[in-house]
């Protein structure tokens, strides 16, 4: 195999993690910044820890377990999941985040403890969403994480990068969910598997960090392994404000090797809609535009930060949403909650006939806060659509902006936001 | 490594919560209770058909995406299914099948059907369809994946040489 020097944002990554020369295609092992598990996944990884190295961590300022999937406990199941967390916690010091500290994808990156430049995985498939922040994060099972977290490190096949510009002005009503929809739309589910994504381009310049990382959060929808971007003023300011360590930006070197480059105009995109039961179903929101709804949800890992929150309340202003439809709205952090409170938002929401509950995941893993009916149609931000994921099978998920999701709970109808933004 | 049984076979894009729904995989960590709703959201009598005499599942591309959830590769172990064939696998479901110890085979199927009598020889990478009499190749797992595999999943790696040996 021919070497060459240019490097892309992954290659160089797992170069500084190894001690290697790595290229796409290799194996390392690579040293971890952070690894990390949610309720849904910490259970099998403390029984893995147990089973493989009698409860060590190899440092537990880097480790991280968070309740957010089911929070407040809604079975004993899940409160005994939750009690396990909390005992392993108390042995081994490792950082525990319990009902209501939010969404493990916003913990992570305001708790301070990753920087541009690490190496990050977690127990959930949406790891991913670090990216944004010029971190390689990505999502791995149990046993994997359990590894990590007993040796601090993990072994990686250095991926390919597919390289996606954004170019172009993004127009009114159109948002970075309508863009990650919009690309997942052209690659399809598995358009990007094994592969890292990087993301460059005017529009991704223009986006405020908490739109970044909807579109990072969102690379394993088309099966990538990380959604990598460059670092800019405004990652340097997000760590500024969270961190305490020194961030190390890394940028793909001029002629780094990309297996693919798509190239995508914003300025010809309008707001977009995934259709059940599929992430890559994806139609313009006037294809769909007037369907019968009867929930929404406004959260997630995907969009439950204040920007989307605000975006939301913006709509909703001096509105009430439709006597056919609910809303549940999950900010995705305490943090968040209390921004979004002093800044009115929520006061806002609930006027207009939300029901706020507790930061975390909410209705997305179908475990509680607002399992759909037989029949059902639902209108939600969060990152999945399949068939049965709110808890009820026969229940029909359309994904979509917060933007989008606010107007159409005034109308009861999928509508489109356009027409209620200045 | 040889493996016989009947196909039990699905579509493409599998996804881990068809596997095994997130509703579930929340009541309870014992994965021989979970196993019974194995692939409940395609065939609710998965569980019931495969598990008296064992089977394996066989799909088209990009077998287990989305979540990372490990109970999906546990509940099918649980649930007798001896190896997962596929045109294509999602990443973290590929490797969460190796590090628990369920074989993944990548190769075309679509010469195999619902029933066919399959035998698996995971050391020569062919695939026989008994019932139609046609052998079809796969590339053989890569190394690191095989060692682990061999090795009986990486918690058992990872005790036998006290860390990563690969």
């Amino acid at each position: 195999m021919i070497r060459i020097a240019a490097k892309t944002i992954a290659e160089k990554i797992f170069s500084n993690h190894s001690g290697t020369d790595a290229y796409a295609g290799d194996i390392v092992i690579a040293d971890i910044d952070f690894a990390m598990s949610q309720d849904g996944t910490s259970a099998l990884a403390i029984d893995a820890i147990e089973d493989m190295s009698g409860g060590r961590i190899f440092d537990p300022n880097k480790v991280a377990m968070v309740m957010d999937h089911s929070c407040p406990s809604p079975l004993e199941g899940v409160s005994a999941i939750h009690d396990k967390i909390r005992k392993f916690g108390e042995k081994t010091g490792i950082t525990v985040y319990d009902w209501g500290c939010g969404v493990c994808h916003q913990l992570v990156p305001e708790s301070g403890k990753i920087v541009c430049g690490d190496l990050v995985v977690g127990c959930d498939s949406h790891t991913c969403t670090y990216g944004a922040l010029n971190v390689f994060s990505t999502g791995v099972g149990s046993t994997d994480g359990a590894a990590t977290m007993i040796a601090g490190k993990l072994w990686f096949k250095v991926p390919e990068t597919v390289r996606v510009n954004f170019y172009g002005q993004i127009p009114k009503g159109v948002f970075s969910k309508d863009m990650i929809l919009y690309l997942a739309g052209q690659l399809g589910t598995d358009g990007a598997t094994y592969k890292a994504l990087e993301f460059h381009g005017e529009a991704i310049e223009a986006l405020s960090v908490d739109a970044r990382m909807t579109i990072s959060n969102m690379a394993i929808e088309v099966g990538g392994k990380a959604g990598l971007m460059e670092a800019d003023e405004k990652t340097l300011a997000f760590f500024a404000k969270h961190s305490t360590r020194t961030p190390a930006p890394v940028f793909p070197d001029e002629g780094a090797t990309y297996c693919q480059t798509i190239d995508i105009d914003v300025s010809q995109i309008g707001p977009q809609i995934a259709k059940p039961h599929s992430v890559d179903n994806v139609c313009p929101i006037e294809e769909i535009a007037g369907l019968k709804l009867a929930e929404g949800y406004i959260g997630t890992c995907t969009n439950g930060r204040l920007e989307d929150l605000a975006i939301a309340a913006g709509i909703l202003e001096g509105e009430k949403i439709s006597k056919d439809c609910r809303l549940v709205v999950a900010p995705a952090s305490r943090d968040i909650y209390l921004e979004a409170m002093e800044a009115g938002y929520i006061q806002t929401l609930v006027k207009a006939g939300a029901c706020i509950v507790t930061p975390g995941c909410g209705p997305c893993v179908g475990t509680h806060n607002g399992v759909p009916s037989n029949g059902e149609n639902v209108i939600s931000t969060a990152n999945r659509n399949f068939k049965g994921r709110m808890g009820n099978s026969n229940a029909f998920i359309y994904l979509a902006s917060p933007a989008t999701v606010a107007a159409s709970m005034i109308e009861g109808r999928i509508a489109d936001p356009r027409a209620y933004l200045n | 490594m040889e493996l016989c049984a009947k196909a039990f076979k699905f579509g493409d894009d599998i996804n881990t919560d068809y596997v095994i729904s997130g509703k579930y995989k929340f009541k309870s960590n014992d994965m021989d209770e979970l196993a019974h709703h194995a692939m409940e959201e395609l065939d609710p009598n998965y569980y019931e058909r495969v598990s008296p005499n064992g089977g394996i599942l066989v799909a088209g591309k990009n077998f287990g995406m989305g979540s990372s959830r490990e109970q999906a590769p546990l509940v099918l172990i649980h649930s007798n299914t001896y190896a997962v064939i596929a045109k294509s696998f999602a990443r973290i479901f590929y490797r969460n099948a190796i590090n628990t110890g369920l074989p993944v085979v990548e190769c075309d199927t679509d010469l195999i059907d619902e029933g066919d009598e399959l035998k698996i020889d995971l050391e020569a990478g062919v695939v026989t369809n008994v019932t139609k009499g046609i052998e079809i190749p796969f590339a053989p797992l890569p190394p690191v994946m095989a060692k682990l595999l061999a090795d009986g999943g990486l918690a058992a790696h990872f005790k036998k040489y006290q860390g990563f040996n690969l």
